[in-house]
């Protein structure tokens, strides 16, 4: 379990994440919406302690992500950021290897080969593993960071506005990828979403902030509802069940 | 291929050279020749790394040690060791002009990370800018001591007075250049990003401070002993990694042979060029680097001049 106590960053005046305490499960997608500007990204960096916070604790199964060490927390937890150096000239199968590191420092086990295998297997990449990742589209290489934080066998995986640059069938394609790796991986993850349908349809839960706090917390149920997206973003939807999913409407 | 073309190339240096000098005196190889290709080598081979590591580390293929201020820095540092600490041993002046190199390139590095400048082509720029101010300073200070003689030696490399016994500090830049190959894993985590190397464990700043002492630390050894040579930390690792990638665990070795094989052949080529005189190796080299970084800055398909 991560647990996120009263956590807090504020840049100047401007408090960005004001006093969040979270808890985010062992399993399951869990989805992180609002607005931009409700502090999103910003508690996720915070999460994967690549931001510091002012105020505020984040535990990774008991270990504090600031103090304890770089290694021990990456075998437990990983992020994927659009940052990632997308015109890198390393061959996808050497991005996956990096999965690796927490586990051997890059010197790569048998165990670490089978693992950067079914890594590249299980997001189809066994033909595109000697190319050059500043080659691939960005569908592919979102595939390719996938498959590296699949090797790298973290429990929790966090996912930083995953489907951006991707046109609908690839982002619905990473949707279904995401949606495998908690029902056949037992993984725990947890995205930004700007797209609240996909945050509907493939979530097990749904977290929303505005201005830094989290304002709605559950099922895509209980969160997909005209009321709650109206607060949430602060402006009118209209959601449509179609067959069992809650679509919303917010193009006129 | 490359070691191939490196021994070949220092192979024929040697015969060369045991022409040039009188047969009979096989002193001249041992006290001159060996000397001075091995410090060709290892000037060579460290530069090219240390080039490959900074540009590595700022993302950004026009940075290099002629093109951050590094040199720059590392010959104030000189300048001041010379000043202040004149009687001081010549590894306390490396100290010295490393300390400088170190700073001034951590500015560098500081500045670049805050400005975040929206055209990459900037970046070597205020590099560039950067070793002019620090250049400035060293000249002021030198004019004021009559030491500008010794500044024009340091910034532009010159192998003439290598003989035994005044190369030996070179091995300490080999030897940064090993220790940058036992970190190629974590360098290229590094230049990846620093979200990319937090989420793998890799501590970003701890390598991104270690990849730059090292390379300020090679860059003051080189200007301290043979002098500066311009622009090759640029070329050698621009045309490796065109072909090899940006993994290091790959390049670093190639870098260091392409780097160790151009200044063998510059050397050359400058020692036969008006023979039996010479020219530095920094001249040929700075010519050819001038026109190769020319090349790379309006090459077609350039990924940093999309603009």
């Amino acid at each position: 379990m991560i647990t996120i106590d009263s956590l807090t960053k504020s840049y100047g005046r401007q408090v960005v994440v004001d006093g969040v305490t979270l808890e985010l499960p062992d399993s399951g997608v869990t989805s992180i919406i609002g607005a931009n500007g409700a502090g999103k990204s910003t508690l996720l960096s915070m999460v994967s302690r690549v931001l510091g916070a002012d105020a505020g604790v984040v535990t990774v199964d008991g270990l504090d992500v600031w103090n304890a060490p770089g290694r021990k927390i990456a075998r437990r937890l990983s992020i994927l950021r659009q940052e990632t150096h997308t015109q890198a000239r390393i061959t996808v199968r050497e991005l996956v290897e990096f999965g690796r590191y927490p586990h051997s420092r890059g010197r790569l086990t048998p165990e670490c080969r089978a693992a950067v295998d079914e890594a590249l297997a299980f997001c189809d990449l066994g033909e595109l593993e000697h190319r050059s990742i500043h080659e691939l589209s960005g569908g592919q290489r979102q595939r390719a960071c996938v498959a590296m934080v699949l090797a790298q066998d973290t429990r929790y995986v966090l996912l930083d506005e995953p489907l951006n640059n991707l046109d609908l069938v690839h982002a619905t394609a990473l949707m279904r990828l995401v949606r495998r790796l908690a029902d056949e991986r037992g993984k725990s993850i947890v995205l930004v979403l700007h797209d609240i349908n996909y945050a509907s349809v493939y979530s097990d839960r749904i977290v929303a902030m505005r201005d830094g706090v989290v304002v709605r917390d559950g099922s895509p149920a209980d969160v997909m509802t005209e009321d709650a997206l109206s607060h949430i973003y602060g402006a009118p939807f209209v959601v449509h069940t179609l067959g069992e999913d809650r679509i919303a409407a917010y193009y006129r | 291929m490359l070691g191939g073309v490196s021994l070949l190339v220092g192979a024929a240096t040697l015969d060369l050279s045991t022409l040039w000098s009188d047969p009979a005196q096989l002193q001249v190889v041992t006290v001159s020749r060996i000397p001075r290709t091995l410090a060709l080598i290892l000037t060579g081979a460290a530069m090219a790394v240390a080039g490959l590591i900074m540009q590595h580390l700022t993302r950004n293929r026009f940075v290099s040690p002629s093109t951050a201020g590094t040199i720059e820095a590392a010959g104030l540092g000189l300048v001041v060791a010379l000043l202040f600490f004149a009687s001081a041993p010549v590894l306390a002046k490396i100290g010295v002009a490393t300390v400088f190199a170190l700073a001034g390139t951590a500015l560098f590095v500081g500045l670049i990370q805050r400005l975040r400048l929206p055209d990459p082509m900037m970046v070597p720029l205020l590099g560039i800018m950067l070793g002019a101010i620090f250049g400035a300073l060293a000249e002021l200070l030198a004019y004021r001591a009559n030491l500008t003689q010794a500044i024009s030696v340091w910034m532009n490399g010159d192998f003439s007075g290598v003989l035994q016994g005044r190369y030996e500090t070179l091995w300490l830049a080999g030897a940064a250049a090993v220790l940058a190959y036992a970190f190629a894993r974590q360098l290229t985590a590094a230049g990846m990003g620093e979200a990319f190397a937090t989420s793998i464990g890799v501590p970003y700043r701890l390598i991104l401070g270690a990849g730059l002492a090292i390379t300020a630390f090679t860059t003051a050894v080189v200007v301290t002993t043979v002098g500066a040579i311009p622009f090759l930390g640029l070329i050698v690792p621009n045309v490796v990694t065109l072909i090899a990638g940006d993994n290091l665990r790959r390049t670093l070795p190639a870098t260091a042979l392409g780097g160790a094989a151009l200044v063998l052949a510059c050397d050359i080529v400058g020692r036969l060029i008006i023979h039996p005189y010479e020219v530095p190796v920094g001249t040929i080299v700075g010519v050819l680097g001038a026109g190769a970084f020319l090349v790379l800055v309006l090459r077609k398909g350039n990924r940093y001049a999309s603009a």
